[in-house]
């Protein structure tokens, strides 16, 4: 194995040792993950925008800042990329979108200015589906990206792109964002790691709103510790956004290492009856948590039962809030002040550019939503529907409260299914929807949760969900890499090799 | 003027046969240093375009943080009227799409205003009239629209516009009215000075310049007429920005007259947003839209909810400065003045003016007289408020100490205040530039006196044998040979004193 | 709850400023039924006494000193602008005052 194959085949947190200490830089890492991205992404199609020359710059002036001796965090020099639903100064930023293709955003996120500060190298942006409306990458508008386990899969959504970069060896680490289950389902499908933190625990400035009471960004990454570190280097306050949680980090790297010992003892992990008796999961996936939920025991953790009995509304609740927000919020996308213009012909009035470029910009999933949210926001619509969703939102909130009463953290499969073929979930939106079954609830209640690769199904990868409390993170870190301490190799590591 | 008589002719005739009802809702633009949601600057007449940031501009991504002093200035102004403040609140959007407003909602809030439940006191014509405050609630302006290619500047027959982002997300306090009832034929004074005393409120806390002309205060007059008895209120129109305090008046005037015209024709009111033509004193319906606009309100997720600190709020209540009317009657009595010379004051929106002028050292006496008279003839004849006058407080005072210390009479200086009004420079630089000085060199007095004397023997030998009232005569000569630029009381003196009559 | 109608989808397309197709009109009128249909649900939770939750966490009072910091060049503000004209965004011309 050459030494750029060898880079390729480490892990982020070895990566940043290794530069550390001068085995090898930046660059030379940065460089080994274009060529992997040169080599494979033709077919997996994990990449809107690949950085390139800009990413060896980059890289070259973190080995500089190395070299000078700048104290510089565990994951400097370390490549990244990022889901482009974030903004990069400079870089093309589209959420996967015909509306904002071309467009050069003039300011970074939060999330990719504190990736910078800690010398993490942007590779390139990720796929997704567009505005992170999905759980396929089937609709982003420029076309899908395939599941390395199973090119004819898909990699989950909406952030299939990270995962697959991830899983696919293209890149170390990389930033998803998380409504529904955007980060953790891809993770889940694509035995990879995804952790969504507590809201409030990522700054959202940057991050383009789908629905700002439920997203939220996080690590998507091959181990467990590496998801951590990477939320160390992501998380914390930010003054720029209103919902931001004024706190330290969870201490998470520290919870992963430990964890990482093997030793669950004393921790309480509850199952979720309702989730249990969910219609719509797979045997494979029953039964692969189900040998999770007994590894668990055998590492000392206790298992009870707990209820939620107001998990069944948590979806129908969730696809009337996300909706109504994402009405409003992607109401800023018409052909004024950036982006597309389409239709204007020096005869038609402003009233019908802006329709005509909405109509042109944006795919059907988007314009379904939008629709949708226009629908429950409604006069005489609003109480039978936004509003009831609001009421539910806190009775979900309610039943996890009192369930985190009983237990430390609570566990679940991440999605009901595994990567399933291209075209078997559009024809019918609500059949799609159901992938987020087990996600949603901790968006909802704002609450952390982490999918950690726990087994295989007719030979795909099949994801555990551990949800914690508001503020807890480390707890899911610590009983997810536990879990992950009794794999060998790790599943991430035993992803097929991508032909191209 | 006989088209004020007929005016309320024909508002007598209305309220014959129905009750009026007005609602206002008047915007004051906050003087923050920064805009509500982001930390760009709010200089006014800034280049088109300078003080914009990801966050005003709507770009993806970008998220909104309040303005404390905006929070704070939104609660004084409730304070200031009589307003309950809310313990816990939040801001909602407000959806709909206009090219000037950055992300197609506006950041406002809707059930749950900061401020609730106050009133406010007018005095009209020496009535005190109670008005009920709904709310006081914040949100932030839009940017600004050119019109290019049509006629000046209309968006009627425009090839196209272009947009200024500077004003959006400038922090808005819009203050609403419960319904206005019984007013009748006062109903346009009452408009007017209700949105007068929300002007010199909201100057008195300093949150804001008030400028009308500039648009910082600006009022969306509600009008609707009843029939009278009757107990439902009629369709009402809303004439959206009036920008001055006649336009107010005249505004309510104009859609009174109109709409009982329509009504006594048998016809209905459209309940539709119109705009008050200040050319020709007319208000004009906008396209009536098909169906209601539904604004989908619901609570800003990217704002936490405000919950002021009710400890906060007293030291805010303990804090405000001295409000206008109270200051009304304070000076009232420090100026020695009738309540019948305090409603001209009133009337003539002289009030803060005269205050100004005695703040910069004239005698409240002459300030009134200044104001009330010359200065209200000119303002009359023009067409303008007092205030839109381009002499200041500072003017007039400068002006009456001329006069105190003897360099300009009564006379000479109203042609000085015209010089002034004219742009010609402040008083004293008129009265230099124009050359119009009193004459108190003694010598060449004493010279015009002797000349004067020398030609009218008999009027001297008059005055020397005690007709004291001839002098007259002889000042009037001296008067003239010095163009009127003598003092008459020096000159009198001297005549008599070089007669020996002393 | 009602089926929603052809005519229905068409207003909120208006609303929404979506110049939808005939054909998506059918489309989309029968998928936001179906998905009507399935979120409706949400009414068969009692929750007339239950508090709507707006926000995730419960933050309250996050404001910012009112203190100027720089903001875009116009140069930067107006570099993604479909249509700019004399420092300002160009937009075809507007039929009425407000939405």
């Amino acid at each position: 194995m050459s030494e750029r194959q060898r880079a390729t085949h480490r892990t982020a947190a070895e990566l940043g040792a290794a530069i550390a200490t001068g085995e090898t830089t930046s660059a030379e890492v940065t460089r080994a993950y274009l060529d992997r991205i040169g080599a494979v992404d033709g077919a997996v199609h994990a990449f809107l925008h690949v950085a390139g020359d800009a990413a060896v710059a980059q890289a070259e002036e973190v080995d500089r800042r190395i070299a000078a001796g700048e104290k510089l965090g565990p994951l400097a020099g370390v490549p990244v990329a990022v889901k482009d639903i974030l903004t990069t100064k400079g870089m093309p930023t589209t959420a996967a979108s015909k509306i904002l293709s071309g467009w050069l955003p003039p300011y970074d996120a939060t999330v990719v200015l504190r990736l910078r500060d800690a010398g993490l190298v942007v590779l390139g942006k990720t796929n997704m589906d567009e505005f992170a409306m999905g759980s396929s990458t089937e609709y982003s508008a420029y076309g899908p990206t395939r599941n390395p386990w199973d090119l004819g899969r898909i990699p989950g959504g909406s952030g299939g792109g990270s995962a697959a970069a991830v899983a696919a060896r293209e890149a170390p680490l990389a930033i998803g964002t998380d409504t529904g289950g955007s980060i953790r389902q891809p993770g889940a499908v694509t035995g990879t790691v995804g952790a969504k933190p507590t809201y409030g625990g990522v700054s959202r400035y940057g991050l383009i709103a789908f629905s700002s009471s439920l997203d939220q960004a996080g690590p998507v990454t091959r181990t467990v510790l590496d998801a951590a570190l990477l939320h160390e280097v992501i998380g914390g306050h930010d003054p720029c956004d209103s919902t931001s949680i004024d706190a330290p980090v969870p201490a998470v790297a520290e919870a992963a290492r430990r964890g990482a010992s093997g030793d669950l003892t004393g921790v309480k992990v509850g199952v979720v009856r309702e989730f249990a008796a969910a219609e719509g999961a797979e045997p494979g996936v029953v039964a692969a948590f189900d040998a999770a939920v007994a590894t668990l025991t055998k590492l000392g953790a206790e298992v009870v039962e707990v209820s939620c009995p107001h998990f069944e509304y948590a979806l129908p609740a969730y696809y009337l809030i996300a909706p109504s927000e994402c009405s409003s919020n992607l109401a800023r996308f018409d052909g004024v002040r950036y982006g597309l213009r389409s239709g204007d012909d020096g005869t038609r009035a402003l009233e019908e550019v802006m329709s005509l470029t909405r109509e042109a910009g944006f795919g059907p999933e988007v314009k379904r939503r939008i629709m949708l949210g226009t629908y429950a926001l409604s006069a005489g619509y609003y109480d039978a529907y936004y509003g009831q969703a609001q009421k539910v939102r806190t009775l979900v909130t309610r039943d996890f409260t009192a369930a985190f009463e009983q237990v430390d953290v609570l566990a679940a499969p991440t999605t009901p299914f595994v990567a399933f073929p291209f075209g078997s979930r559009t024809a019918d939106p609500t059949a799609m929807y159901l992938a987020d079954l087990y996600t949603i609830p901790s968006n909802l209640y704002g609450g952390p949760a982490i999918s950690v690769p726990c087994g295989l199904s007719e030979g795909l990868p099949v994801g555990l969900q551990i949800m914690a409390p508001t503020m807890a993170d480390d707890r899911m870190y610590r009983v997810a890499a536990a879990l992950e301490s009794t794999q060998e190799p790790r599943l991430a590591d035993q992803t097929p090799e991508v032909t191209a | 003027m006989s088209t004020a008589s007929t005016a309320t002719g024909e508002l007598a005739d209305v309220l014959s046969r129905y009750e009026v009802v007005l609602g206002l809702e008047v915007h004051v633009e906050l003087g923050t240093r920064t805009k509500m949601f982001c930390s760009c600057p709010t200089v006014f007449g800034a280049e088109p375009n300078t003080q914009i940031c990801p966050v005003c501009l709507g770009l993806p991504g970008a998220l909104p943080v309040v303005n404390a002093v905006g929070v704070e200035s939104a609660i004084r102004i409730g304070l200031a009227l009589d307003c309950s403040i809310a313990e816990w609140c939040r801001f909602a959007r407000k959806n709909y799409f206009y090219p000037d407003m950055p992300k197609n909602f506006q950041t406002s809030q809707y059930d749950e205003p900061i401020c609730f439940d106050g009133a406010l006191d007018v005095d009209v014509d020496g009535k005190t009239v109670r008005i009920g405050i709904e709310r006081a609630h914040m949100e932030e302006d839009t940017g600004k629209s050119t019109h290019v290619g049509g006629a000046t500047g209309r968006i009627h027959g425009a090839t196209h516009s272009l947009v200024d982002f500077n004003r959006a997300g400038i922090p808005l306090v819009e203050i609403v009215t419960k319904p206005i009832v019984g007013t009748g034929a006062d109903a346009p004074a009452v408009a007017r000075a209700y949105v007068a005393a929300i002007r010199d409120i909201v100057r008195a806390l300093g949150v804001s310049d008030a400028r009308m002309d500039q648009g910082s205060v600006r009022a969306d007059v509600n009008v609707s007429l009843m029939p009278i008895g009757a107990s439902e209120f009629g369709t009402r129109t809303e004439t959206k920005n009036v920008n001055s305090l006649r336009s107010v008046e005249r505004t309510v005037r104009y859609e009174m007259v109109r709409q009982a015209q329509i009504l006594d024709d048998g016809g209905v009111i459209v309940q539709e947003t119109r705009h008050f033509n200040e050319a020709t004193g007319e208000t004009v319906g906008g396209r009536t839209k098909e169906t209601a606009t539904d604004y989908r309100y619901f609570p800003e997720p990217d704002l936490v909810p405000v919950a002021p600190d009710p400890a906060w709020v007293a030291e805010l209540r303990a804090a405000l400065p001295e409000l206008p009317a109270a200051k009304r009657t304070r000076l009232r009595a420090e100026w020695g003045l009738s309540e019948l010379d305090m409603q001209a004051i009133d009337n003539a929106g002289a009030f803060e003016l005269i205050e100004a002028t005695v703040a910069a050292g004239a005698g409240p006496e002459s300030a009134r007289k200044w104001w009330l008279g010359e200065l209200s003839r000119h303002a009359n004849e023009a067409g303008v408020e007092l205030s839109e006058l381009s002499v200041t407080p500072a003017h007039v005072a400068e002006l009456q100490s001329l006069v105190d210390g003897g360099r300009l009479n009564d006379k000479l200086a109203r042609g000085v205040l015209a010089g002034v009004l004219a742009g010609e420079g402040t008083p004293t630089e008129v009265m230099t530039a124009r050359g119009v000085e009193v004459v108190s060199d003694t010598g060449a007095l004493t010279t015009a006196v002797d000349e004067a004397i020398a030609a009218n023997p008999d009027v001297a030998e008059k005055v020397r044998s005690g007709k004291v009232a001839a002098a007259g005569v002889l000042v009037g000569a001296v008067m003239k040979t010095t163009r009127g630029q003598a003092d008459a009381k020096t000159v009198r003196e001297l005549i008599l004193g070089r007669l020996g009559v002393q | 709850m009602a089926a929603i109608s052809r005519e229905e989808v068409a207003h909120l397309a208006r609303l929404a400023r979506l110049a939808v197709t005939e054909d998506e009109l059918d489309t989309f009128a029968g998928q936001l039924d179906q998905i009507l249909h399935s979120v409706a649900r949400v009414g068969e939770v009692a929750a007339d006494d239950i508090p709507p939750t707006s926000h995730a966490v419960p933050l309250t009072n996050v404001m910012r000193p009112d203190e100027p910091r720089p903001g875009l060049s116009r140069e930067a503000a107006l570099a993604g602008a479909p249509a700019a004209e004399d420092h300002r965004f160009r937009v075809p011309r507007i039929l009425s005052e407000e939405g």
